[in-house]
């Protein structure tokens, strides 16, 4: 199945289709088990964040995603097909924007798209027309090193939604930025995404920010095991203005810290 | 501005040591024939020009076409060495060993293989420009970002698509200081396989001036010799700020 974007679609956004399913993935290095039997959906449109302690695998599984490793058992589904092999439906964020140096922004924003097999005039043209929405306009023949750091992520977000791949992978996709930077970035997301409903997968330490950004926040355990908790995030709580006195939120933050005290084993953990 | 300041400081101490050289020469503190003034070295390039010229223009092509030779096999010794782990184990230690080969050595066997013409100065420059160039070209292969090429591998990209797209525009900083290195010694390959033997070359034109005692000619040609290194030296900057203006525009941020 070929997911990425082919050339002559017209809309400027896409809608999502499909949902992702991952059924008892698991991975060890050696003889150290790191993912155990980590199952999860994600329907179409929906945001879902996975927190974890640092070294509960979270990196592991993106890069099973990616398809950079390859799991030892169990397997990923999209809409009701196995993803193997290098063309998978998903669109990958990495944690750092890596902007490649010599590419201006415009070239470094379609480079998916090149890699998909467009020809350098066309994957410019379809990433030009994102560059008004991410508030990149007039930056395009610039290098990366001439933007701040809110811009680059941005550009790098831009690489990766105009792949058009049905599901969005992010990894800490704001962690790299300064507080500020990254409140501006988050409000800025949830806008833009409330006019698309990208199926978003994602990846964070920060617990506000996955109850901020998601529909569903599962915890994934440090003892390598299935995912934990899942939080619902009601859609009625402001993600704006609002967010932070928002009665519920303080409740759904406390309920996953409990689940991660839980699942870290640490000092207060449940017997 | 940068440029200029840059250039202002060394070329006033040249200047200074010039000067120095002229009083020397002038209070006969060491015979003329030993230390000719510079100003004698240049009236005597002058008089001597077309005949400097004639053996400026040999050298200049030998250095031309062994460094273009050299660049090519490096690029493509470097691109098979990076796609192979093998050929990279089996090669590389061959071609630091080669490095130990001394030159002086070299350039004979080289002239007596294939004679007084082009062709061995061509080799000879190729070679000593060789090994620095694909130095330049693995370490800038492999100073790609490994993030940035899993990315282009999650986006379904081949070896070949991250090698084209990273690896190789990764190397340009890399490729271009070799090259800054090596152009440097190409001139110098290309004068000492001329003193190995040739027909024509400032090498050549070096030794003879030493043979009839005109030290003012052969430092004459020694002149020669710098700027035509200075001038390629220039080019390949040019080059490079043509080729890569995000090298520039990243110096001057740090600035």
């Amino acid at each position: 199945m070929k997911y990425a974007a082919s050339t002559g679609e017209g809309d400027e956004f896409w809608t999502a289709t499909g949902a992702l399913e991952l059924r008892g993935l698991a991975k060890s290095f050696d003889t150290k088990a790191v993912l155990q039997d980590v199952s999860l959906k994600v329907a179409a449109g929906e945001v879902v964040a996975i927190v974890g302690p640092s070294g509960s695998g979270k990196s592991t599984l993106l890069s099973l995603l990616t398809g950079a490793l390859a799991p030892d058992a169990g397997e990923i589904f999209f809409a009701g097909q196995p993803v193997r092999g290098r063309q998978r439906p998903f669109a990958f964020m990495p944690q750092q924007d890596v902007l490649l140096p010599w590419r201006r922004i415009i070239d470094n924003a379609a480079i998916g798209l090149e890699v998909a097999g467009w020809r350098r005039n066309q994957a410019r043209r379809e990433a030009q027309k994102l560059l008004k929405p991410f508030g990149l306009s007039g930056t395009e023949a610039m290098y990366p090193s001439q933007l701040s750091g809110g811009m680059r992520q941005r550009v790098s977000f831009l690489r990766t939604v105009v792949q058009r791949r049905p599901v969005l992978l992010l990894d800490e996709p704001f962690g790299a930025l300064d507080a500020i930077t990254r409140d501006e970035l988050q409000r800025w997301l949830l806008n833009i995404w409330q006019q698309n409903r990208w199926s978003i997968l994602f990846i964070t330490h920060d617990i506000s920010e996955a109850v901020r950004l998601a529909d569903r926040v599962y915890v994934l355990p440090l003892e390598p095991g299935p995912l934990q908790g899942e939080v619902v995030v009601s859609r009625d709580i402001p993600r704006g203005d609002g967010f932070m006195s928002d009665p519920q939120v303080g409740s759904l933050v406390e309920q996953l810290y409990a689940v991660l005290r839980h699942v870290s084993g640490g000092p207060g953990s449940a017997p | 501005m940068r440029m200029g300041r840059a250039i202002a400081a060394p070329l006033l101490a040249f200047l200074v040591l010039l000067a120095l050289w002229q009083v020397v020469a002038m209070a006969q503190l060491v015979p003329p024939d030993m230390l000719p003034a510079p100003t004698r070295v240049v009236s005597a390039a002058t008089a001597e020009r077309d005949s400097l010229l004639r053996h400026t223009a040999p050298t200049v092509l030998a250095t031309l076409v062994g460094f273009a030779l050299s660049v090519t096999v490096a690029f493509l010794t470097a691109t098979v060495l990076d796609f192979s782990r093998a050929l990279r184990r089996a090669i590389l230690p061959l071609l630091i060993v080669s490095q130990t080969l001394p030159l002086i050595a070299l350039a004979p066997l080289v002239v007596l293989w294939f004679g007084f013409g082009l062709l061995p100065k061509i080799l000879l420059v190729a070679f000593v420009t060789f090994f620095p160039m694909v130095v330049g070209f693995m370490r800038g292969f492999e100073s790609a970002d490994p993030q940035a090429q899993q990315l282009l591998a999650s986006m379904g990209a081949s070896r070949t698509v991250v090698f084209r797209l990273i690896r190789l525009p990764a190397a340009t900083a890399s490729f271009f200081s070799a090259l800054r290195i090596s152009i440097t010694y190409a001139v110098v390959g290309a004068i000492f396989a001329e003193y190995a033997g040739a027909v024509a070359g400032l090498g050549v034109y070096m030794q003879s001036a030493k043979n009839v005692f005109r030290t003012d000619l052969v430092l004459a040609a020694v002149a020669v010799s710098t700027i035509l290194t200075l001038a390629l030296y220039s080019i390949v900057v040019a080059i490079e700020r043509f080729c890569a203006p995000w090298l520039r525009i990243a110096a001057g941020d740090q600035q």
